[in-house]
């Protein structure tokens, strides 16, 4: 079949801004992404700059966005990324543009190796080698699974408006070693994680679980680590006590009480926050659309405490 | 048509022309909405993130009161649509868990019998109503109106969960939406990012960064307004723009619309009726451009 790459050229020696360039070409029914690009490199444009090498989904060198979102080009089809003959390919997201398609993953290492990412065993040499309970690992797998190839990083909404968030890859890392039954030091851990830059910061869009090509979910393992440093007693955080609010006003009335939340989320004697609430609470009067301060419960709010008194008994004696 | 209608808290709270404009644009489509008064929280993935089987009974207990109606469930909030598709997909996919859902259900006599389907406004429309049909009560149309569509997060992902890998093309309903309106979509980087509403209070500066991002990056594409079925997305971007501008160092002034709000004006009704007048930032141009 033919198809045309639309490809993203930039080459800090000669360009000034990036540019798109086509490049047409023959491809088996079979091939991937990859395999066109490679052809592409040997055949028409030896100086297209682009990251590769085990081309099985196993190396993680060469993610990035295929008609905009990140794949890994190994692992995508051209017959499935260009159904009408036309694919577009970019460089990642969020990390600076080395040359044409090759990111330098420097920022991406240095999150990572920020979390500290190995085992801390404890101090006493054991008699014998530690044999970690099965459902414990099934745990870990799920993360082990990270190949590191940065698609998660590529589409981080927080790192796009914050770089020093230490992103998803690196979360669902630091995860791995919390939720590691070998591991002695998940306070230290949890403590600065929940700092700026941590857990607290993700914004729960979803795009990293969605670019994972190994199914690792990184988000669902920043929620996870949450409920972990709350269990570890790190719960000075708004984004503890916002969750305490917003449960309880849905177990108290059936639905959320949104000037309530906004108080408590900042705590009641926090008073240059709450005075920091007051312009937004002043202009939302002004339109008209101030929340009732008299939240009335819903009707069949009793059959949602009962739910919540049961369920949470339950979370605690699991 | 007639829906099981579950109008979510945020449109029985910080956004009332929410529910004003859903009830007043299905009356003039004839869609029947029967009202889910006695439904809870959704729990907006923050029960979720608590306590998974908390939020999933919540949720079932609304399926089942839809049950009851003998109606699909019909929200006019992405996130109740997110949190709401998650939930059914679990319950349906595993019997034994549902069973142990419904014990917590008995009590009241419900039962949640895997039946429901959730469905957002936006899809209702498009697949259960027709653009043409809509195309056809069209009264006031929409030219030369420059809107950006604002999609909110947990109506897109994970695709798989809702619906995205089978339907792709749910992906563009708004923009098919406001074309059938008259109006031109505007297409730039922003429209499937997150606004910043779940880290408002956690960290402003981020979530401020990213409304004072999109509304920009909306309006350097030529934007008049931003359009969005989620009023999660509309509370940050509406009622956060100010200090967005301020972050920003410069003027930003982008209407926000809800998405009844706009079909509501092309189906020829008043900006009062649709409460135009209640947002933060005002939608005033946009009335005058469409003579609203």
């Amino acid at each position: 079949m033919q198809v045309t790459y639309r490809i993203k050229r930039f080459d800090p020696e000669v360009d000034k801004t990036p540019r798109f360039q086509d490049f047409t070409l023959q491809v088996g029914e079979n091939d991937s992404v990859l395999d066109g690009m490679i052809k592409i490199r040997e055949e028409q444009d030896g100086s297209l700059a682009l990251r590769c090498s085990c081309r099985a989904a196993i190396c993680g060198s060469c993610a990035m966005r295929v008609n905009g979102e990140p794949r890994l080009m190994c692992k995508t089809r051209i017959r499935d990324a260009a159904p009408e003959g036309l694919v577009k390919v970019e460089p990642m997201g969020n990390l600076p543009v080395v040359k044409d398609l090759v990111v330098d993953m420097g920022p991406f290492w240095q999150k990572v190796r920020a979390v500290k990412p190995w085992l801390e065993p404890p101090a006493a040499k054991p008699e014998r080698e530690y044999l970690a309970p099965n459902e414990a690992m099934r745990e870990v797998v799920g993360v082990v699974a990270c190949i590191m190839c940065g698609a998660c990083v590529s589409d981080c909404t927080v790192w796009e408006v914050d770089p020093n968030f230490l992103g998803p890859a690196a979360l669902a890392k630091a995860y791995r070693f919390v939720a590691d039954p070998r591991n002695t030091d998940n306070d230290e851990r949890l403590k600065s994680l929940t700092e700026y830059t941590g857990i607290w910061d993700c914004t729960h869009c979803f795009y990293c679980v969605q670019a994972c090509p190994k199914d690792v979910a990184p988000m669902e393992r920043i929620l996870a680590l949450r409920r972990e440093a709350i269990k570890h007693g790190y719960t000075d955080h708004n984004g503890v006590r916002h969750s305490d609010s917003f449960a309880q006003s849905v177990k108290d009335s059936g639905s959320l009480n949104e000037g309530r939340l906004a108080v408590e989320t900042q705590g009641y004697l926090n008073l240059p926050a709450l005075i920091g609430l007051a312009p937004v609470g002043l202009r939302a009067l002004k339109a008209g659309k101030m929340p009732s301060p008299l939240h009335h419960k819903r009707p069949g709010a009793s059959q949602v405490k009962r739910i919540f008194n049961e369920l949470e008994k339950e979370e605690k004696t699991t | 048509m007639r829906y099981a209608w579950y109008p979510g808290c945020v449109s029985q709270g910080g956004c009332p022309e929410l529910y004003a404009s859903m009830v007043k644009v299905c009356s003039a489509l004839g869609i029947e909405l029967e009202e889910l008064k006695g439904a809870a929280c959704t729990g907006a993935g923050v029960l979720t993130e608590r306590n998974p089987e908390l939020a999933d009974t919540l949720n079932a207990r609304t399926f089942a009161l839809a049950e009851q109606v003998g109606a699909p469930v019909l929200t006019n909030c992405s996130t109740c649509q997110g949190v709401m598709s998650q939930a059914n997909a679990k319950l349906k996919a595993d019997p034994k868990y549902l069973a142990r859902v419904n014990q917590h259900l008995a009590p009241e006599g419900l039962e949640y019998k895997g039946t429901t389907e959730v469905r957002h406004l936006l899809w209702a429309l498009v697949e259960d109503y027709g653009l043409d049909n809509f195309k056809a009560k069209v009264q006031r149309p929409l030219t030369g109106l420059k809107a950006a569509p604002f999609y909110g997060c947990y109506i897109l992902r994970p695709t798989k969960v809702l619906g995205l890998d089978e339907k792709p093309a749910r992906s563009r309903y708004l923009e098919m939406l406001i074309a059938a309106c008259g109006a031109d979509p505007v297409d730039y980087d922003g429209k499937f990012k997150c606004c910043g509403f779940p880290i408002l209070t956690l960290n402003e500066k981020n979530s401020v960064n990213m409304v004072g991002t999109h509304t920009l990056d909306a309006k350097a594409h030529g934007a008049h307004c931003l359009v969005t079925p989620c009023p999660l997305c509309h509370l940050n971007l509406d009622g956060f723009q100010p200090k967005a501008a301020g972050l920003k160092g410069q003027q930003i002034n982008m209407p926000i619309l809800h998405l009844p709000q706009l079909l509501g004006l092309a189906l020829g009704l008043s900006a009062k009726e649709l409460r135009l007048n209640h947002h933060i930032m005002s939608t005033k141009a946009v009335m005058e451009m469409v003579n609203a």
